[in-house]
Formats: structure tokens, sequence, C-alpha cells
């Protein structure tokens, strides 16, 4: 079903004045309840002009928000590429020939796909220090947790990407005389990259909300110098929290808006692999990607 | 594995892995029951119901859920005094239940509504011709179908919220991440035990969960 519309008919005279009436009542019922949640706030006095004014202020967003974001987007952009590495690596090796390459590979993957990122996080910053007899610092606490968990999300879109593709490819390929890793270079791994674009893409959103896990350890990024610091010398944490909230739905949605686009325009070129082939855990047959909700 | 010979450390760490699935269990509930209610506002016909649930998905899927925690306790509780519980871990458990249900929410609205979209038109509008309801419609032909299409995506979504009730120990609850981070700075020597038992755990939990829902997925999937 593409849309919805096919759902209901072209509304009638009584149909229209059925959902007119049901737009008020439950306008309303929203209207209240906003206001409820306003008077509330306003009791606490979270509207006064002096909570708010820092963000007026130049000083607010040099010394807090800007800092705390840089640090998000350079633990996201790190985290990243080597969330990218590490999931071409361990989908090709999911696919060798090999058992004892395909057997830890797919260990692996499953094992940092099934434990929490701030387990990880935790045993990285509180644990390794012991076994390396040295302190790890927060920020590459923060980049190898995201890698590892989101490089063995990307290992398995990969995966499902590369088998996806017509196994006549591959077979052409061999009879042209390359060898398996040539395949997987040259043919496999870059049309596999192209096709599940979109889901990278998608998989950067959840990437970029999770550094903010690095609050957890004192990482300075966004939510730590935004809401943290700067509440803590203002007492404005409602206004902080509000402020930096709509600074991640943002970027979020321009990156949302990206990986749709995306998904536009590999479908027009008909360089499309199914999705329910693509994204085989996270998406029902036919159906539109629904990234993984992690943190 | 001395670490876990001492019976306190057994405790705290079996009541960090109870809060956990205590955590998971209510959120899974009350998330499933607003996500659908949102995912039939979204392809409701009246505007308002649609907008008010579009605004929901987009604000909360894309705000991290860290943040989404620490406003329900230094928002929802410090600030406008919101008080669930007078038992103060009971009071962040409500708080963090509160929170993971919200962001939640929002996956299982879209998880819904995608499988809305694996529908085929045609049965919605047979429906329609036999003179079914908007509600009807969802009820008894859309909802059932979509909902066999659903039971992967979803097991994701309660296997990432399993995960996610780790971070209610952000707000004071000593969930199971918590006692890992106290048994380690505690046992510098048995890191690396700590951890395989920590993480492994889950592991234990969710990888047959993961499978659990692959199969069942298939059993209950609509062939067409």
């Amino acid at each position: 079903m593409s849309t919805s519309t096919v759902l209901y008919d072209h509304p009638g005279p009584r149909a229209r004045v059925r959902n007119a009436v049901l737009s008020v009542v439950f306008g309303v019922g929203l209207v209240a309840l906003l206001w409820w949640v306003y008077a509330k706030f306003d009791q606490a006095g979270q509207w006064e002009g002096s909570l708010w004014q820092p963000f007026t202020e130049a000083s607010t967003w040099t010394q807090f928000i800007w800092p705390g974001l840089r640090q998000t987007l350079l633990a996201a952009a790190t985290g990243m590429v080597l969330s990218l590495t590490f999931g071409i690596l361990f989908a090709v090796g999911r696919l060798s020939d090999r058992r004892w390459i395909r057997v830890p590979s797919g260990a692996v993957v499953e094992f940092f796909r099934a434990v929490p990122l701030l387990i990880m996080i935790f045993f990285i910053f509180y644990g390794v220090p012991f076994l390396i007899q040295g302190p790890v610092s927060a920020f590459w606490a923060v980049v190898v947790g995201l890698t590892l968990y989101n490089g063995s999300v990307l290992a398995e879109a990969f995966r499902a990407g590369i088998r996806a593709i017509p196994g006549g490819q591959a077979e052409a390929a061999y009879a042209v005389g390359m060898r398996k890793s040539q395949v997987m270079q040259l043919i496999l791994v870059p049309q596999a990259a192209r096709a599940m674009l979109p889901v990278i893409v998608s998989q950067l959103v959840v990437l970029l909300k999770d550094t903010a896990l690095g609050y957890i350890v004192a990482f300075p990024e966004l939510l730590q110098r935004g809401v943290n610091d700067l509440s803590a010398n203002r007492g404005n944490v409602v206004a902080a929290a509000i402020v930096v909230a709509a600074i991640y739905i943002v970027i979020n949605s321009l990156l949302t808006t990206l990986a749709n686009w995306l998904d536009g325009r590999s479908r027009r070129r008909n360089f499309r692999i199914p999705k329910q082939a693509a994204a085989p855990d996270s998406t029902p047959a036919g159906g539109a990607t629904v990234a993984e909700p992690q943190g | 594995m001395h670490v876990f010979a001492d019976p306190t450390n057994l405790d705290a760490y079996l009541s960090g892995f109870l809060w956990i699935l205590k955590l998971t269990g209510a959120s899974a509930v009350l998330a499933l029951v607003l996500g659908v209610l949102l995912a039939a506002f979204r392809v409701s016909p009246v505007p308002v119901l649609r907008g008010f649930g579009a605004a929901w998905v987009n604000i909360f899927r894309n705000t991290p859920l860290t943040l989404i925690i620490f406003f329900c306790y230094f928002g929802l509780f410090t600030t406008l005094g919101l008080t669930l519980s007078d038992d103060l871990d009971q009071n962040n458990y409500w708080l963090g239940v509160v929170g993971l249900s919200v962001y939640t929410a929002a996956f299982v609205c879209e998880a819904v509504r995608s499988g809305i979209n694996t529908v085929p038109a045609g049965q919605a509008e047979a429906a329609r011709a036999i003179g079914l309801t908007f509600f009807q419609t969802l009820r008894i032909v859309v909802l059932p179908q979509a909902g066999r299409a659903v039971v992967a995506p979803l097991g994701s979504v309660l296997i990432a919220l399993c995960k996610n009730a780790t971070i209610v120990g952000t707000i004071g609850l000593i969930e199971a991440s918590s006692v890992m981070k106290d048994l380690i700075n505690s046992n510098g020597d048995a890191v690396i035990a700590i951890f395989a038992v920590f993480a492994g755990t889950f592991a234990a939990l969710l990888i047959p969960t993961g499978y659990f829902f692959g199969w069942l997925a298939n059993r209950l999937a609509v062939k067409r």
C-alpha cells in the first residue's frame, strides 16, 4: 500500500463534518495539554527571561554550545569512518569461503550487536586502563564503542547488500579470470556500498545520537557542554535541554532528508536492491527502512 | 571469577539485570500501545491527528535518548517536582520507563506504519467497497496483516529497548551497566572477567531473542 489514503474514501459532507469535529476536539485537548505543560513550567518559573537570556549572549554559544557541538561532530565523523571500515571488513569476512575467517567474523558481529553500547564504553573507559596501565580518553572510549556497535550493524547491511547482487555478476567476473578478492573489491563491494547508501546515512543519525552517551563518561560533547555545564552556571536545565534538543533535531532531520533523497535517487536510477533483502532484520517485506532504535 | 563468588557482588549483578528486565517489560508494553495508537493517528483521515503523530515521531526519534532520560530527571522531577513514587529507586525507575516509552513509541509507530505499507492497496479498496469504515478497515483488514509483517522489526525495537535500558543508569538507578562500572572500579584485577559476564549476559539474553523473532516472523508472515 503505497499511500495511506486508500484506507478511507474521499470525504463526503458527513465525513467532512465528522473530521472537523474530531479535529476540533483533539485540537482543543492538545492545546489544553500544552497549556497545562506551559502552566506547570510557569509555576516553576521556567519562562523567566533570565533563564533564556543566556541564549542571546554570544559567550553561551562560543563557550558552551559550539565547542560541544564540535566534539559531537568530531566523534561522529571519526566513528563513522572507522565503523564503515569495520563494517566492510567484517561483511567480507562473514562471506569468506574459509571457515576460520567466517565463523569468528560472525561471532564478533553478533556479539557487538547484542551488547549495549554503554557497557562497551564503560569497559573501555574504566576497565581498559587497568589492562594497559594508562588512561583511556573519553573521546576514544566513545568512538571505539560507537565503531564496534555501528560497525557490526553496517557489516550486516553490507552483507545483505552483497548477497542481494545477482549471482551472474560474480560468475561473469570469475569467467573473465578474476580472483575472489578481485570480485569482492571490484564488483560486489562497490555496488553493495552504493545500494546501501541510504541505510548507511540512516545509521549515521543513530551514531550521531549515540555520541550523547559520552555525557555519561564526561566527554565534553553537546549534551555535556550545552545542558550540563551551561545549566550548572545558569540554573536553566529546562531551557538548555530544549535548545540542545532542537539542535539535535535539526541536524538529524537534515541527515534523514539526505537519506531519503539518496533513496529516491537510487530508486529513480533503477539501481536498487530490494529492501527486504537489503535490511533483513529491520524491515518488513517491501516496507520502509526502520533504523535501529539504539540510544 | 572470584568477583562473583562474593555474595554482595552476585546480588548486585542479579538486581542490576532485574532492573533492566523490569525497565524493558514495562516500557515495551507502554511503547507498543502508544506506538500502535500513533501509527493509527498517522494514517487517519483527521489532519490534526496526522500532524500530532508526525511531530511526535520527528521530535523523539531525532533526540538522543540520553537527553530524554536526562530531561525526565532534571526537567520533570527536579524542576517540575513530578514525583511518581515516594521510594527514590522506584521514582527513578518510573521516570526511566516514561523516557524509554515515549522514545521507543516513535520507533514502534514507524515500524507499524511501514507494516501498513506492505498490505496490498487492493485489500483496503475492497474493504471500503463492501462498506467498512476507516476504523473497521484498519482493525479488521489492515492491522492484523501489518502486525504479522512487523514482527521482525518489532523484535529489533525490543532488543534495542533492552539495551537502551542501561541508559537509565544516568539518573541514578543502579542497573546492570552501573553495577559493572562499580565492580570494575573496585576489582581492577578482574576487568575482563567482569566485562565477559555482563556483556555475555546481554548476549545470552538478546541473541536468542533475535533468532526467536526471526523464526516467529517467518512463521507468521503472510505468504503472498
